[in-house]
C-alpha cells in the first residue's frame, strides 16, 4: 500500500523583503530604485528565507508520527503546507486521504452565535458535512460539558467551556488524515489529559495523525515515531524513543555557549569567562516555572586567582533584573581558584511565568572588574503545572510565581 | 494548487499539493462538498450583522428610505433632475434597490482578505465560498427594500394619479436575471478589489471612494436617457448603468437600454466575474504568507 502522506522535496520560500502588505507607493518605489540598481531601504537587499528545504518523507496509513526540532525549525510551515494554507515554493506532497487541520481550536466560532450554532459552523470549517455534525452532536456537546449552554451566546461562556467546546467539535473530526499543531496547551490539566486520551482514540481506530508539539511528554505518550526538523531539513526520522533522546542531547550540547568569539565584553581582562551552559536541573532541556536550573561558567586566567566573584544575572526583554547571583553574597567559591577552571551555580525553582530570559555574567576579582559579557545566552521558561490547575499568568502581566492560597471567611465582613 | 482526482481502490481521492499553475484552477468539487459551509457562513453573515443592533434587519428599511428621502428633496425638488416622468419615491427607490445591493456586496466582497485573515490562516476550505456567502446573505436585505419598493408602488398605482404613467407585466420576470448581472460584477469587482488589497492594504482607503464616484457614474439619480447622446457610449463600459436602467423599465415600464448596450453590460459582466475568480485564486494561494 502506498504511503498516506509523502512528501517529495518540499521546499518553501519567505520573501524576507516582502513579509507584510505594503501601499502603492512602497512598490512604486522599490521598482523605481530596482531600475536604477540600487536598494531603496535595504530591504531588497535582504536574502530570502527557506523554512523548509528539500524535505521529503513519508507517513503510512494509521501511523500517529510526532513533529518536533526547536522554534524555527520548520515545523509550523510544515503543518500549514499540508493543510493548504499556503503553497510550497518546490516540490510536491501527495496526501492520500481526506485531511483535516487542527492549527486552533475555534477556528471561526462567532460570538454572537449560540454553542449549538458555533458547531455547526465550525464543524463545517473544518470540513465535516452538516449529516455528519448532526450525527455526532450529542456527543461533542457532551464531551465539552456545555449541555445547560447550549443555546447561549458563546460570548458568555467562560473560556475553559470555550475552548472546551472548541476542542470538542475537533477531537469528534472524522477525517483520515489529522494534522495537529500544539491545539492541547490549551485547557485546564484535567481537559488536557482528556483531549490526549481522545486523540489516542482516534490513532487506534486506524486514522493518520501528524502531530506537532514541544511538549515531550505527550510526544512520548502518542507517537510510535518521530520526525526531527532543524532549520527546515530534515534531521531524524525513527523510532520515538530514539529521535526524541537524540534531539535533547543536541540541544543540549548545544547549549554550551562559547564566550571566546565574543569581542564586545568589558573588563580588564586579566580572566576571561570562556563558555556557559544553562540547564534545568530537574528536566534536562526544557526550563518551566518550577524548574531548578544550574548555570555552569567556564573561565581561564595566565595564573591562579584569589578573590574571586562571579555575577549571573537574569533580565527580562525590557531588560529589567530579575535575579541576581552573586557568589560573593552566598558564599561557596574557595578563596584561591586555579588559573583554569569550571564553577557552576545551582538555584531553587525559579518561579517566573513563561516567556524568554537573558543572562548577563561577570567576573570581578576583587573589585576589579575583569570580565563582563552582556546577554551572554538567553532561555525560554515553558509553562508548568506550577499552580497544578493548568494556568498561570502570561508575561506580559507579571514576571513572577508565587504559591499562594485563597479562602472564604464565613460570616458578614 | 491542488487537484483532487479519483484513483484505485486505496482511497476515495488524492490531493497533490506543488506549487504554482494557471490561472484557471477553480476546485468545483471542493466548492460544492463545502456547500454546507456556504449556508453556514450565510447565516453567520446575517446574525453578524444585525445581533448587537437595536433596529436589526430594520436597518435595511430605514437606509433606502433615507436616502430617497434625501434624493428627492435635494437631486428632485432643489437640483430639478428629471426622474422620467416617474413619481421620484419609486424612481429613487429602484434605482437603490439595485445600487445599494451592488454597493454592500462590492463592499465587503473586497475586504475578504483583510477581514478574514484569521480564518484563512488556520484553516483550509475554498475561498470563494466566503464572497459567495456575501452575495447570498445580501439578498435578505434586497428582498426587504423589494417588498418596501412593492408596497410604494401599489400605493401609487392604485391610489395616485401618477399610476397611470407606470406599469409592469410578465417582463417582471426577468428581473431576477437582471440581478444576477449585477451580483456578476458587485462580485467580480470585489474580488479583484480583495486580492490587490491582500498586497497593497492602502486600497482599502479607497474603497468608499470608488463606491462614492460609482454610484454618481450611474443613472440612479438620474435617467440614463438624460445622458447626453454622445456620452451613451460610455455608460455601457460603465457594466452597473445598463442593468439599473433595465431594472427600473422591468419593475415601471420606463427606460431606455439599447440592446448594444445591455449586450456590452452582460459581456462585461462576466468578463469581470471570471476575471475575480481568477485573480482572487492566484492570491488566495500564498496570501497568508504577506501577512
Amino acid at each position: 500500500m502506498r504511503p498516506i502522506i509523502e512528501l517529495e522535496g518540499i521546499a518553501k520560500r519567505y520573501r524576507l523583503g516582502r513579509i507584510g502588505a505594503t501601499s502603492i507607493r512602497d512598490s512604486i518605489d522599490r521598482t523605481w530604485h530596482r531600475v536604477h540598481g540600487k536598494s531603496s531601504d535595504g530591504r531588497l537587499a535582504k536574502a530570502d528565507f527557506w523554512a523548509l528545504r528539500d524535505l521529503s518523507f513519508a507517513v503510512n496509513r494509521g501511523e500517529m508520527v510526532g513533529v518536533i526540532g526547536q522554534n524555527g525549525a520548520g515545523k509550523s510551515t510544515l503543518l500549514k503546507i499540508l493543510s493548504r494554507i499556503t503553497e510550497p515554493t518546490r516540490g510536491e506532497a501527495v496526501l492520500r486521504g481526506r485531511p483535516a487541520s487542527l492549527l486552533e481550536v475555534g477556528t471561526g466560532f462567532h460570538p454572537d452565535l449560540s454553542g449549538r450554532e458555533n458547531i455547526f459552523l465550525n464543524g463545517a470549517i473544518l470540513g465535516m458535512r452538516r449529516h455528519e455534525i448532526r450525527a455526532k452532536f450529542d456527543e461533542i456537546v457532551a464531551f465539552a460539558e456545555v449541555e445547560e449552554f447550549i443555546d447561549t451566546p458563546v460570548k458568555r461562556y467562560s473560556s475553559g467551556m470555550y475552548v472546551r467546546l472548541a476542542f470538542a467539535v475537533a477531537a469528534h473530526l472524522e477525517p483520515e488524515i489529522l494534522l495537529v499543531d500544539e491545539v492541547l496547551a490549551v485547557g485546564d490539566a484535567a481537559f488536557q489529559k482528556k483531549c490526549l486520551g481522545k486523540m489516542g482514540e482516534v490513532a487506534r481506530e486506524g486514522r493518520t495523525i501528524l502531530f506537532v508539539s514541544h511538549n515531550m511528554a505527550s510526544i512520548l505518550a502518542l507517537c510510535e515515531r518521530v520526525v526531527l526538523l532543524k532549520k527546515g531539513k530534515l534531521l531524524g526520522n525513527g523510532p520515538t524513543q530514539e529521535v526524541v533522546r537524540d534531539y535533547l542531547k543536541s540541544t543540549i550540547e548545544e547549549e554550551i555557549v562559547d564566550l571566546e568569539q565574543r569581542s564586545d565584553r568589558k573588563g580588564d581582562g586579566s580572566a576571561r569567562l570562556l563558555s556557559c551552559k544553562v540547564e534545568s536541573v530537574d528536566s534536562g532541556h526544557f526550563v518551566s516555572s518550577s524548574s531548578r536550573m544550574k548555570f555552569t561558567l567556564a573561565y581561564k586566567s595566565d595564573r591562579p586567582l584569589r578573590h574571586v566573584r562571579f555575577l549571573v544575572t537574569i533580565y527580562d526583554y525590557n531588560n529589567t533584573g530579575i535575579y541576581l547571583f552573586d557568589s560573593d553574597a552566598v558564599g561557596g567559591i574557595p578563596e584561591k581558584l586555579p588559573a583554569e577552571g569550571v564553577v557552576t551555580c545551582a538555584t531553587d525553582p525559579i518561579n517566573l511565568t513563561p516567556g524568554r530570559c537573558y543572562i548577563n555574567l561577570a567576573l570581578f576579582r576583587g573589585t576589579a572588574m575583569a570580565d563582563h559579557v552582556e546577554q551572554a545566552t538567553s532561555f525560554d521558561v515553558e509553562a508548568d503545572e506550577f499552580y497544578q490547575t493548568g494556568r498561570m499568568p502570561p508575561r506580559e502581566w507579571v514576571l513572577c510565581l508565587l504559591q499562594h492560597q485563597w479562602s472564604l471567611q464565613e460570616g458578614p465582613p | 494548487m491542488h487537484d483532487v482526482m479519483t484513483t484505485g481502490q486505496e482511497s476515495d481521492f488524492e490531493i497533490r499539493i506543488r506549487p504554482n499553475q494557471g490561472w484557471l484552477r477553480i476546485d468545483l468539487r471542493a466548492l460544492w462538498e463545502f456547500r454546507d459551509l456556504l449556508a453556514l457562513l450565510v447565516r453567520r453573515d446575517l446574525v453578524a450583522r444585525y445581533q448587537q443592533t437595536a433596529l436589526g434587519p430594520a436597518w435595511a428599511i430605514v437606509q433606502p428610505l433615507a436616502m430617497t428621502l434625501v434624493f428627492t428633496l435635494v437631486f428632485g425638488k432643489l437640483a430639478g433632475i428629471s426622474t422620467d416622468r416617474l413619481p421620484p419615491v419609486l424612481f429613487y427607490l429602484c434605482g437603490l434597490l439595485v445600487w445599494n445591493y451592488h454597493a454592500q456586496t462590492f463592499q465587503l466582497t473586497g475586504g475578504t482578505f483583510t477581514s478574514n485573515v484569521e480564518l484563512f490562516g488556520k484553516v483550509y476550505f475554498p475561498r470563494l465560498i466566503v464572497p459567495f456567502a456575501v452575495a447570498l446573505s445580501n439578498l435578505i436585505a434586497f428582498v426587504i427594500e423589494a417588498a418596501i419598493f412593492a408596497i410604494f408602488w401599489c400605493y401609487y398605482k392604485f391610489f395616485t394619479a401618477a399610476g397611470a404613467q407606470f406599469g409592469t407585466d410578465a417582463r417582471l420576470l426577468l428581473a431576477p436575471l437582471v440581478l444576477l448581472q449585477v451580483a456578476a460584477v458587485s462580485v467580480g469587482a470585489g474580488l479583484i478589489v480583495a486580492s490587490c488589497t491582500a498586497k497593497y492594504r492602502d486600497l482599502r482607503h479607497a474603497l468608499p471612494l470608488i463606491v462614492q464616484v460609482w454610484l454618481y457614474l450611474t443613472p440612479v439619480i438620474y435617467p440614463l436617457s438624460k445622458v447626453p447622446a454622445r456620452w451613451q457610449w460610455a455608460m455601457a463600459l460603465n457594466p452597473l448603468a445598463p442593468p439599473v436602467e433595465m431594472m427600473r423599465f422591468l419593475l415601471l415600464g420606463r427606460g431606455e437600454v439599447n440592446a448594444g448596450q445591455y449586450f456590452c453590460s452582460s459581456a462585461l459582466a462576466a468578463f469581470l466575474f471570471l476575471a475575480g475568480v481568477m485573480i482572487f485564486q492566484r492570491t488566495e494561494r500564498t496570501f497568508i504568507d504577506t501577512v
